[in-house]
């Protein structure tokens, strides 16, 4: 019988005297979802205090407030923010979450010695380190709108796509830094392999781009640059911001074809299932790997 | 007469990369006695246990509990207690955390409300003080309390009194022996030999991933005159074959290897 299947059915705690070997193979005990929150919840309360993630939230309001205080406003203070978005919060999440991969590594272990299935323990870790991480993002660019009194009506919606797009950026590379963390058990390689994904997701595919776009500039590209939009999630989280910001102009008429594809309610569904989609997609593969891991 | 064995492993072999770890080693960890896992760096020790816990898996061979195949499952670790090598705890976490989140994860609850068990593992002092900034004794404390409210069948413990000052040291080598009067099967490895000697009833000893003793120690100290336990593995590992009187309960396992030839 495949435990993973009957754990969430059975609800009941058994004693000592109704916990025979006959049960093994079944799951008699703590429904998965209760594991994971468990699990969840101790890892928050871990991570949440760590002066990594602290100093994370920290930037991220120094930068904000001196963005509103140049810019005298919340549209202009988020509009630099761009850059910053989708540059630091990749790399903070992929470093981070592979370095705490490594030096939470023994109590993981600790944690798989226990009744748990590997995948309920897989979901708790990761949203336990995606969740603190989200917040810090969450808080660090909010905050000082919040206390600037500048979260006015028209300026929410923009707000509203920015903390969207980070916290998916910060979910995707979460699942990433745990796929790299469990396939890799070098700290030193594993750290390497978390800086090249973020050094090839931010800068050298955006160069990979523009040098196709501008060798091949008199071929139609405009839907093979949508093509490779939806095929990185920080040019799927740009192109998003960027049409909320009004900028796409500054894109020509590829701009034009993306506002067009991208800017309605159908784009924002079709942008935000590209993001899911990046998010899911190495959650999979992590919890994969973390299931057929020796640890 | 022995007990049947509660957790063993069956003919495990386990490569890493191509590079053999364990090589059709059998083991079986009988109720109500203490088993040592002897042997070098590199000899497999680590994997056995890993393997005992579902943390590695064999390329072949099985975990059994009570007879039953429990390889690739997971709730049969409700019946073991472990207690890992010096373990690092987040460290912002303190240990009344740590033992609740423990808790959450396992079938039953602990046999002993938290005052209680503050009590018997020495506690008080820094239960609700971050692991981060507690000593490796505290910290260890905390591991052995992890491995043993549960009251499981099985207890493999890792270095147990590793980091322990005397006192706190005694007082889990009496725990430990208390658990096997309660017909625990227990497995330990430690590089302190006076503490298996004083402690274990049966040796496995692992050599470059085979099993080149598997029986009691009175057994092994008698096969090589009455010497201490550390000589009697000195002359093991010195021997390129040895002549150990065979422990029909231990050698009985497939795939045990008992060489017979001369220390």
């Amino acid at each position: 019988m495949n435990s993973d299947r009957v754990a969430d059915q059975v609800l009941t705690v058994p004693s000592r005297e109704t916990f025979s070997p006959g049960m093994i193979g079944a799951r008699p005990v703590t429904p998965r979802f209760a594991l994971v929150v468990a699990v969840l919840r101790a890892q928050v309360a871990e991570i949440a205090r760590n002066r990594w993630v602290l100093a994370h939230a920290l930037v991220l309001a120094v930068l904000t407030e001196a963005l509103y205080q140049l810019g005298g406003s919340a549209p202009r203070a988020l509009s630099g923010l761009l850059n910053v978005v989708l540059l630091l919060v990749p790399l903070v999440t992929t470093v981070f979450g592979v370095v705490y991969w490594h030096t939470s590594r023994e109590f993981t272990e600790l944690l798989l010695a226990q009744p748990v299935p590997r995948r309920a323990l897989w979901c708790g870790l990761y949203l336990g380190l995606a969740t603190p991480l989200v917040a810090a993002f969450a808080l660090g660019i909010t905050l000082p709108l919040v206390l600037h009194r500048a979260v006015t009506p028209d300026v929410l919606p923009l707000l509203l796509s920015y903390l969207l797009a980070g916290s998916a950026l910060t979910l995707s590379f979460a699942a990433i830094a745990m796929w790299i963390g469990a396939a890799q058990d070098d700290r030193l390689k594993a750290l390497g392999l978390a800086l090249a994904v973020w050094f090839i997701t931010t800068v050298v595919y955006d160069g990979l781009v523009i040098w196709l776009a501008t060798a091949y500039s008199d071929w139609p590209l405009e839907k093979p640059m949508l093509g490779f939009m939806f095929a990185n999630p920080v040019d799927l989280a740009r192109t998003g911001l960027m049409l909320r910001l009004d900028s796409a102009a500054l894109m020509g008429y590829t701009g034009a074809v993306l506002s067009n594809v991208l800017g309605g309610p159908r784009g924002l569904f079709l942008s935000s299932l590209g993001l899911v989609f990046w998010i899911v997609l190495p959650a999979i593969a992590a919890a994969r790997a973390f299931a057929r891991k020796d640890f | 007469m022995m007990a049947a064995p509660m957790l063993e492993v069956r003919r495990i072999s386990k490569s890493f990369g191509g590079t053999a770890v364990l090589r059709d080693v059998s083991v079986a960890l009988p109720a109500g006695r203490i088993t040592a896992v002897l042997g070098p760096n590199g000899s497999g020790k680590t994997t056995l246990n890993k393997i005992l816990l579902g943390l590695v898996r064999p390329n072949h061979g099985h975990v059994l509990l009570n007879n039953q195949q429990v390889t690739g499952s997971d709730t049969y670790r409700a019946r073991i207690g472990y207690m890992p090598q010096a373990p690092r705890f987040p460290e912002h976490l303190a240990a009344r955390d740590v033992l609740q989140l423990v808790s959450s994860l396992r079938p039953h609850a602990p046999h002993m409300t938290l005052e209680q068990l503050i009590d018997a593992f020495d506690l008080a002092s820094f239960v609700s003080r971050p692991l981060g900034v507690c000593s490796g004794g505290q910290r260890q404390r905390v591991n052995a309390a992890v491995a043993l409210i549960f009251e499981p069948d099985v207890l493999i413990l890792d270095e147990p009194t590793a980091g322990l000052d005397p006192v706190s040291s005694a007082s889990l080598k009496d725990r430990i022996i208390a658990e096997r009067a309660k017909g625990r099967a227990i497995l330990i490895t430690s590089h302190v030999l006076s503490e298996l000697e004083e402690l274990a009833d049966d040796i496995v000893f692992l050599l470059d991933g085979t099993v080149r003793y598997c029986g009691s120690q009175s057994a092994l100290r008698a096969s090589t005159g009455g010497l201490s336990l550390e000589r009697s593995i000195g002359a093991l590992m010195q021997s390129s074959s040895i002549a150990i009187a065979p422990d029909t309960h231990r050698t009985s396992l497939h795939g045990t290897r008992t060489v017979e030839a001369q220390v």
